[in-house]
């Protein structure tokens, strides 16, 4: 099976109005050319699942700048006073999530599990409106999981199975989302030959991913 | 002491506060000054929550990796002994109780332990970020702040911001003092000499108990 596709192939399958998740950390481990060309090709009314919006002239943060998203969940969006000001002028809306909840609702949706319960948030805004369980004695928010459409990641190394390395702490969100969307699109540093990444050292299974891009560099 | 010279103040008298072995996670701004400060006879891990264990200082000019950035996106590098791991790690760690100590910065923090430091309504909403898991999951939360912004006091009986944690803070460090957060109310266990008791009372809003052994606050 070739998962390798072109760039004009691989966003095809993103559509008007899906959710996706976008890897990495304020831009760092973000798949920067599929990026590019989402925007370029002005997909819009879609809901964004990332743990920040970067900057405005880096990684997702050029996307909201073009005004791709209806809805942003997100631990952080203060490093992208564009995100604050769609956000305030009620343009786009705009759900802050504590980061390690968010985290855990990602691997929940790709773990198959029904929710996960965290102490996190408890006693703040945060607990409006959820369920609120007493576990011996300590209080958790139940936050349920969040899948999403599709997944855009970005890997240091990739083999054509779609086997993914990872440099650094360019990893973050990629591993827990490639498990968590219905179609999971890589960008590729370097595309290797299937066997030139040990088994040992995969960070993301081939299994989880459906298309790879790039590897130009 | 000018601005830069009370925020040096304050991280060099929270670093005291870190123990051989530690885990810890720095906040933005001030509380990353704190690891200037660390001694060099003990071993503290500083964790990342973008994804790793061994943050060390910026790198050289000209060696940064694009790839190896702390939790405020700036270039950093990693000490030996470090390890790399995704974000649900990171706050499996974070939120399991393997950090011993965070410091962060407040905006208001109150008698009870209560902690607001992430918006401010209509104004700035930046988001929690990793800051609602950290301050509920670490062993010990010190805060690292100006006693007062523009005068007013930051010390409160109760925060009237939206919290980040409800009674989670143990530990305040400023300018002005050291003070723990008990059972009872606010402690004042250390006082800088160059402020009376008196001073720091009307700097808080707060009622401080005023320990017999109040001990000079020293870095």
């Amino acid at each position: 099976m070739n998962k390798i596709v072109s760039m004009e192939e691989a966003i095809s399958h993103i559509k008007d109005g899906m959710t996706i998740m976008v890897g990495g950390f304020l831009g760092c481990g973000t798949p920067n050319k599929i990026i590019d060309a989402l925007v370029e090709k002005g997909v819009k009314d879609l809901t964004l699942i990332c743990n920040d919006t970067a900057f405005p002239e880096i990684g997702v943060g050029k996307m909201v700048v073009n005004k791709q998203f209806k809805k942003i969940i997100a631990s952080h969006v203060g490093t992208n006073p564009e995100t604050g000001r769609q956000m305030n002028e009620g343009e786009t809306e705009v759900e802050l999530v504590p980061q390690g909840t968010l985290a855990e609702q990602i691997r929940a949706a790709g773990a198959g599990l029904g929710g996960i319960l965290t102490p996190t948030g408890v006693g703040t805004v945060v607990e409006e409106g959820k369920r609120k369980l007493e576990i011996d004695g300590k209080e958790y928010l139940l936050e349920l999981p969040l899948k999403a459409d599709i997944a855009i990641i970005a890997g240091k190394k990739v083999d054509k199975k779609g086997n993914i390395y990872y440099s650094k702490s360019a990893r973050n969100f990629n591993p827990i989302m490639a498990m968590a969307a219905d179609i999971v699109i890589v960008e590729a540093e370097e595309i290797v030959e299937v066997g030139e990444i040990d088994p040992n050292d995969v960070m993301t299974l081939g299994i989880f991913v459906d298309y790879i891009v790039g590897g130009e560099e | 002491m000018d601005k830069n010279q009370i925020k040096a103040f304050i991280a060099k008298r929270v670093a005291k506060e870190l123990k051989d072995g530690d885990v810890v996670n720095l906040g933005i701004g001030l509380p990353t000054m704190v690891a200037n400060y660390v001694s060099h006879d003990i071993d503290v891990i500083f964790q990342s929550e973008n994804g790793f264990v061994g943050l060390g200082p910026a790198p050289e000019e000209g060696k940064e990796d694009k790839d190896l950035t702390n939790a405020g996106g700036q270039p950093v590098t990693i000490k030996p002994g470090g390890a790399f791991f995704d974000s649900a790690t990171s706050f499996a760690i974070i939120r399991g109780g393997h950090v011993d100590a965070t410091v962060l910065g407040a905006l208001q923090v109150d008698e009870k332990g209560n902690l607001a430091n992430w918006m401010i309504p209509g104004k700035m909403v930046p988001g929690m970020g990793g800051a609602m898991d950290l301050v509920t999951g670490a062993k010990k939360v010190i805060i690292a702040m100006t006693h007062t912004a523009k005068g007013k006091p930051k010390i409160l009986k109760k925060c009237t911001l939206p919290l980040t944690a409800a009674g989670q803070v143990n530990l305040i460090v400023t300018e002005m003092g050291v003070i723990e957060v008990t059972d009872k109310g606010l402690v004042l266990k250390e006082i800088n000499p160059e402020f009376t008791v008196e001073d720091v009372k009307a700097a808080t809003e707060a009622d401080l108990i005023i320990p017999e052994d109040l001990k000079k606050m020293e870095v």
